[in-house]
């Protein structure tokens, strides 16, 4: 196990924890607000974005590329916002509108551009490439303590890490703010908090995890994330500080469970070669929603009338 | 490239091109009207969970087929295996928003992460247990009309028609519905049968598109052409049939335009022409457009400066405004050295008058909206009637010619 684990299984378990949490964490804000669907809108308009970024740099680089999908995430909130507003088309619709068509917009371009020579699909941007970041130069846990083999660790690693902890710090700073904002906009108004900053600073955030998520992992880890284990913590208590520790572990178990599965399960039922472990996650958090909504302690709605 | 196009427009482009492009317009009108209802019952989003959703029963239908013995790319197979996914991933977002607390954007989400990441995972199933056989199934995310089969082609065609004719045939029913349930109800409709069809009607929609358009883009069709309608007409009938000609023209277009060309995929160039529509309506329609607020803006601004300009003139006030001051001379109420003139004079009388009138009005009518309406630009004329202004006129007394305090008192 020690050695070829430490190789193979380690940077990308360590990645795909960090991309879950990262999305899970604003995530929790987010279905609160009943912006859920804004993490799907990013998770499309990144590709974009990204196409927009190598066309005018000409290279598969990260820093380009992370500017050209924050970017585009940026104009997806505006042009969402303006249609919302202009047009007074209900949010959702509006929605609808913007990410499918640059998303539309994205996949013509990829189409059109010569695209050969780099690895940039369509494909790759849906499922990510989670298997692939291994760390070579690793020859077992001793590795960890040598600075030659730590430098080649990939640096999907590094970038997530970093952005896992500036997500969780910018929370912890900003708690009192968001939370008052998530559950009582008026009342948040009144006492002067920038109510229309702090959301769209949310929305930021929310893309800077998924972008920074999605070129590691893909976007559907990034949706089912932002998604799954908060609604599945939701329905485990009442107060949001708890809310947000189960949203974690729910997304470290997606993780490492829908990893391990797709890794070593085809092996178990007698396969050959392991499965995409970015849908596993994403199907292993949706079997830990269901769980939840078939037992866990406040699934039930109370309170407010049915159908509201 | 132009003379292809043109060819591809008339169905000159060989018969699977033709009978595409059909198809294409066909769905286009039925996803356009179709999704209108979504859209009015505000629930767009809905059909990308459904189309999300079908990817594991794509996979997984490929997979019995070819366990079967059979080929693995039966179009209808495919097909029918998408469908019984779809319904299951729409009886969860009902299921979660129902039984749970969890909002139905949430469950849309999940659903359609979840339904989708598993349909992933079936793909790389199959990948592994039969390379060669898959590259068919990729066609699903983002529809591709390169190399269809004849067969498939007649399949979207006959099914785009089979939707057409629902919406045809249940337009009335479902208008009401989508626009007012509780009206429909106890006008003896039953909600839940017609909101079942609706949900078919999508769902067959999603299906046909799945090959055509693609899972990801498939719900452009069904969002954005009821949402460019909307923009020009606030009628549910009208809405619901220009968006099934905006559909029908985005599909027709846009799949004579993939045909003409060699590297463009169909979905994303009928969803950008329906796009640019969209565009197009929300610059320039006549009601919710972005040019016909700036005019409506300007307008309002021109009728506002003009107002407190001839206040200022009855009341003797020096303007400097520069604005005001330009729309009075344009108007000929003042010259060019800034005189007032004779038409001046009179208009600033009546405006004056006019705001006595409206101050002796809302003491008046203190308890109802007509406070609300003045705006300090709308004549008295606009809202009340002859007998109301004879009545506030008797009560203020005769006009006094030097009354300069401007609140009628």
């Amino acid at each position: 196990m020690g050695a070829e684990f430490v190789q193979l299984s380690l940077t990308p378990l360590l990645i795909g924890v960090l991309a879950a949490v990262a999305c899970a964490l604003p995530g929790n804000f987010l279905i609160l607000r009943r912006q859920a669907l804004v993490g799907d809108a990013i998770s499309h308009v990144v590709l974009p974005g990204i196409v927009v970024a190598f066309l005018i740099t000409g290279t598969v680089s990260t820093w380009p590329m992370l500017l050209g999908a924050s970017g585009a995430a940026v104009v997806a909130v505006v042009v969402i916002e303006a249609i919302r507003r202009v047009g007074r088309i209900d949010p959702g619709a509006a929605m609808g509108v913007t990410f499918t068509s640059l998303f539309a917009a994205g996949v013509l371009l990829l189409e059109q551009s010569d695209t050969s020579g780099v690895h940039l699909d369509v494909e790759h941007a849906l499922y990510g490439n989670l298997e692939s970041l291994i760390w070579l130069s690793a020859e077992g846990w001793g590795s960890l303590l040598d600075p030659v083999a730590l430098a080649d660790l990939p640096p999907e690693l590094l970038r997530m890490a970093a952005v896992a902890l500036l997500i969780s710090v910018l929370m912890i700073i900003f708690w009192r703010p968001l939370k008052l904002s998530t559950f009582d906009e008026g009342f948040a108004n009144a006492v002067g908090l920038p109510t229309a900053v702090i959301s769209f600073s949310l929305v930021i955030c929310a893309a800077v995890a998924a972008v920074a998520a999605f070129d590691a992992v893909g976007s559907i880890i990034v949706i089912a994330m932002f998604i799954c284990p908060p609604a599945a913590a939701r329905l485990m208590t009442n107060r949001l500080e708890i809310q947000v520790l189960w949203s974690v572990a729910f997304a470290v178990l997606s993780a490492v469970l829908g990893y391990v599965l797709a890794g070593y399960g085809p092996l178990w039922l007698g396969g050959a070669n392991a499965v995409s472990a970015a849908g596993m996650i994403a199907t292993v958090s949706g079997v830990i929603l269901a769980i939840t909504c078939l037992f866990a302690p406040h699934r039930a709605r109370t309170g407010t009338p049915k159908g509201n | 490239m132009i003379s292809t196009f043109l060819n591809a427009l008339l169905f000159q482009a060989g018969y699977n091109a033709a009978l595409v492009a059909l198809g294409a317009a066909l769905l286009g009108i039925a996803a356009g009207s179709g999704g209108t209802f979504l859209f009015l019952r505000k629930r767009s989003l809905l059909s990308d969970a459904l189309a999300h959703s079908t990817l594991p029963g794509v996979g997984i239908a490929f997979m019995v087929m070819v366990a079967f013995g059979g080929e693995g790319r039966n179009l209808l197979g495919l097909l029918f295996g998408s469908t019984v996914s779809a319904a299951l991933g729409l009886l969860a977002v009902g299921w979660i928003t129902s039984r749970t607390r969890l909002t139905e954007d949430t469950a849309i989400g999940a659903v359609l992460s979840v339904f989708f990441g598993f349909g992933v995972v079936l793909l790389t199933v199959i990948q592994t247990m039969s390379s060669g056989y898959q590259a068919g199934l990729e066609g699903f995310l983002l529809g591709s009309t390169a190399g269809m089969l004849f067969s498939d082609a007649i399949v979207i065609a006959v099914g785009g028609a089979f939707a057409v004719a629902i919406v045809f045939f249940l337009r009335r029913p479902m208008t009401l519905v989508s626009f007012d349930p509780e009206f429909a109800a106890a006008s003896g409709i039953n909600v839940q049968r017609i909101d079942l069809a609706m949900m078919g009607l999508v769902m067959a929609v999603t299906i046909v598109g799945l090959k055509l358009v693609g899972l990801i883009l498939v719900v452009a069709l069904l969002i954005i052409p009821p949402v460019t309608a909307r923009l020009w007409t606030d009628r549910t009938e009208h809405v619901v049939m220009s968006a099934g000609l905006i559909g029908g023209f985005s599909g027709y277009v846009g799949a004579a335009l993939s045909a003409s060309a060699p590297h463009v995929p169909t979905g994303p160039i009928i969803v950008l022409v329906s796009f640019a529509l969209f565009t197009f309506s929300l610059l320039f329609a006549p009601a919710r457009g972005v040019l016909a607020a700036i005019i409506r803006h300007r307008r309002f601004r021109t009728r506002l400066h003009r107002r407190q300009g001839l206040l200022a003139l009855a009341n003797g006030e020096a303007i400097r405004d520069r604005p005001t001051l330009a729309v009075l001379r344009r108007e000929g109420f003042i010259r060019r050295d800034g005189d007032v003139t004779d038409m001046g004079r009179q208009a600033a009388a009546k405006v004056l008058r006019d705001e006595s009138r409206w101050a002796m009005a809302r003491r008046l009518h203190q308890d109802n909206d007509l406070s609300g309406r003045y705006d300090g630009s709308t004549p008295i004329e606009a809202v009340l009637t002859r007998d109301e202004i004879a009545e506030i006129d008797r009560r203020m007394g005769r006009p006094t010619l030097l009354d300069r305090s401007g609140d009628g008192r």
